[in-house]
């Protein structure tokens, strides 16, 4: 061995590599997966029919990569090695191809996740209106529920900054008190703080709202 | 100033065909199946109608590139959104998402294409739902499928949900990742008008300019271009955020003074703060001074004033706030999103931010700003795609704009630095 080869592991990628495992070594006796056979490898129905509706929206099956993986992520909880083969099966891809593409994606999951996860933006405008306190808080309020809290890049809801994204529902502004807010309601399955909802916004313009709005008008915006 | 794009859009049903109808919706699309397809292009070449997704490049004409004739060509709605400070595309879909699929039919029946796809953002799910359902309604109405309206036109419309990375909504990279791969940018030329999507000839267009179109087609390309300025024509959704009163989404019409939008739309900073800088476009674009208000928020002078209207996403910074933070924020979002596949971009990026922590840990000295600065310049224009462009255009300006407020920082984070290091000694 030469003498590079004993320094120890650079951790260049700190901030979040998109590789995955990229510091573990390659077992180089193992030959590489093929495309799973599909005598061997049991998939859900429920699964592979959804699979191969995507599959059907496409000229090319590949494209339907991301769906596939959507739906498997939905099924297993994360993108585990079962999943990632039971879609490779269904997709007649290598389980080396999927893995590549759920690896550059940040709504994939390499690893288990929790039941529910909140994306907490951390973007430019979200921390200048004080995001990052935000975090620290909601990731104290999670400890110890099964809610998987990240820092996300841009969510694109910069109007209700700082925002997080609560299993796909956007709430915001919030405050320092909310992540606690959050944590009860997604604890006892409620819709997560409604009277913050995006969904229920109304439009900053002045010209695009309606007397008959059936949500809220943004706070302070009513005479604009 | 007319209300195009966000006139009473909040109005409840306007998602669906019914209310969207009773409004006039769809009527455009009747009368341009009613004209020949190349008087389409040239009403909407006639609008001047520059792309609303970043770039300002003019519909008409990329419109005019694709090949004509038949062949498997396509169409794809970026609606991937990522650009940070932009939420315009959110709001039109989520409230009005029969405009874009009727500027969608518009478009493809003037270039001949029967296969469509949205491509929007993963994270944008509420989005999605109620695009799914409205492509859902319009099929079922006849107006996607076989034979559009007795037309003889054919559209196949897919919505298809990304996953989550910033660079899926550069082009090529969007294209990429709608095959099924990772969304890595591909070398220019050759266009996606030539060569795209399963390597056949592809338009991608922004949600709020094909969303324009059915406008354009009403009323008329030529009086669409009496909107706005000479070189901007029309009105632009504007996305305002940031140390302002009254953040939201905004209809303007092109030329726009920015002390108008920034102060009399959104009320200006809070507490009587002032503004200290301003991002035009999106954060990747250039910032701009207070001095720089009275601009007209067009493309072409934002273009001369050394900046860029991009997106139109205006994100505004108060004095509470330093600009090295500032700074660091923007590098470490191009940094984790980088795709890894051009050197300059890569590195550059990861660099940059590990210039900037060096400030913070006390480490750098005032030379550091012209190594940074010169690191900018060894970026722009050596990669397949604009992301690290993106990070070096801002990044580039602050450094100019703020300079001696990065050399005070450096300074007290050395000695702060150093009085630790004498403290623990």
């Amino acid at each position: 061995m030469s003498a590079i080869d004993r320094r120890p592991p650079v951790p260049r990628y700190a901030h979040g590599s998109r590789v995955p495992g990229w510091d573990e070594a390659v077992d180089l006796e193992k030959a590489p997966a093929t495309v799973p056979d599909p005598a061997l490898t049991p998939v859900p129905q429920q699964l592979r029919e959804a699979i191969e509706a995507e599959m059907a929206k496409y000229p090319d099956r590949r494209s339907a990569s991301i769906p596939a993986l959507h739906i498997a992520q939905r099924h297993h909880g994360w993108c585990s090695p079962e999943a990632i083969t039971q879609v490779a099966c269904v997709m007649r891809l290598t389980p080396a191809y999927l893995t590549s593409v759920a690896s550059f994606y940040d709504m994939f999951y390499l690893q288990p996740k929790a039941a529910h996860e909140v994306y907490v933006c951390t973007n430019i405008t979200c921390s200048l209106l004080g995001a990052d306190e935000l975090y620290e808080r909601m990731c104290q309020a999670a400890e110890g529920h099964d809610i998987t809290v990240r820092g996300f890049e841009c969510l694109g809801a910069c109007d209700i900054a700082p925002m997080a994204s609560v299993d796909g529902e956007y709430v915001g502004p919030l405050n320092l008190d909310d992540p606690a807010l959050i944590v009860e309601d997604v604890e006892a399955g409620r819709p997560v703080l409604e009277h913050k909802q995006l969904r229920r916004r109304a439009v900053a313009d002045a010209k695009g709202r309606v007397e008959n709005f059936d949500g809220l008008a943004p706070v302070g915006q009513e005479g604009n | 100033m007319p209300h195009l794009l966000f006139d009473r859009i909040d109005e409840p049903g306007l998602n669906t065909i019914p209310v969207y109808e009773r409004r006039g919706g769809y009527s455009a699309l009747r009368s341009a199946l009613a004209m020949p397809p190349e008087a389409i292009i040239e009403e909407i070449k006639q609008s001047a109608i520059r792309g609303r997704g970043g770039a300002g490049f003019q519909m008409g004409q990329k419109a005019s590139f694709l090949p004509k004739g038949e062949m498997a060509k396509y169409l794809v709605c970026n609606a991937d959104e990522s650009e940070p400070g932009t939420f315009k595309d959110r709001e039109l879909m989520q409230k009005c998402p029969h405009a874009l699929i009727e500027g969608i039919i518009i478009t493809t029946y003037a270039t001949g294409i029967h296969r469509a796809f949205i491509y929007i953002r993963g994270e944008y799910q509420l989005q999605a739902d109620i695009l799914d359902q409205a492509v859902a309604e319009a099929r079922a109405a006849g107006l996607l499928g076989e034979n559009i309206l007795g037309s003889g036109h054919s559209l196949e419309l897919v919505v298809h949900r990304g996953a989550g990375a910033y660079i899926c909504g550069e082009e090529t990279g969007l294209l990429d990742s709608l095959e099924g791969k990772r969304g890595n940018p591909r070398l220019k030329p050759p266009f996606p008008a030539i060569e795209g999507l399963y390597a056949g000839p592809t338009l991608v267009n922004n949600v709020e300019t094909l969303s324009t179109v059915p406008t354009i087609i009403n009323m008329g390309g030529a009086e669409y271009a009496k909107i706005g300025t000479q070189g901007s024509t029309g009105t632009k959704l504007i996305s305002v955020s940031g140390d302002v009163q009254r953040p939201g989404n905004y209809e303007i019409e092109l030329g726009t003074p920015s002390r108008e939008i920034i102060y009399g739309l959104c009320g200006g900073p809070r507490d009587g703060r002032s503004v200290k800088m301003w991002f035009p476009g999106g954060s990747s674009s250039p910032v701009l001074l207070e001095s720089d208000l009275d601009l007209a928020y067009d493309f072409d002078t934002l273009a001369k004033a050394g900046s860029m209207l991009g997106s139109g996403a205006i994100i505004v910074v108060d004095d509470s706030h330093s600009a090295l933070e500032v700074m660091q924020k923007v590098v470490k979002f191009y940094a984790h999103e980088s795709c890894g596949k051009c050197v300059p971009c890569r590195e550059g990026t990861n660099w940059t931010l590990k210039m900037i922590e060096r400030i913070e840990a006390g480490e750098a000295t005032p030379m550091d700003l012209d190594i940074l600065a010169s690191a900018q310049s060894q970026i722009i224009g050596h990669c397949l795609c604009v992301l690290g462009d993106a990070m070096a255009m801002p990044v580039g300006s602050i450094v100019e704009k703020f300079r001696d407020e990065l050399a005070e920082e450096i300074e007290a984070a050395r000695e702060r630095a150093n009085s630790l290091t004498y403290a623990t000694a």
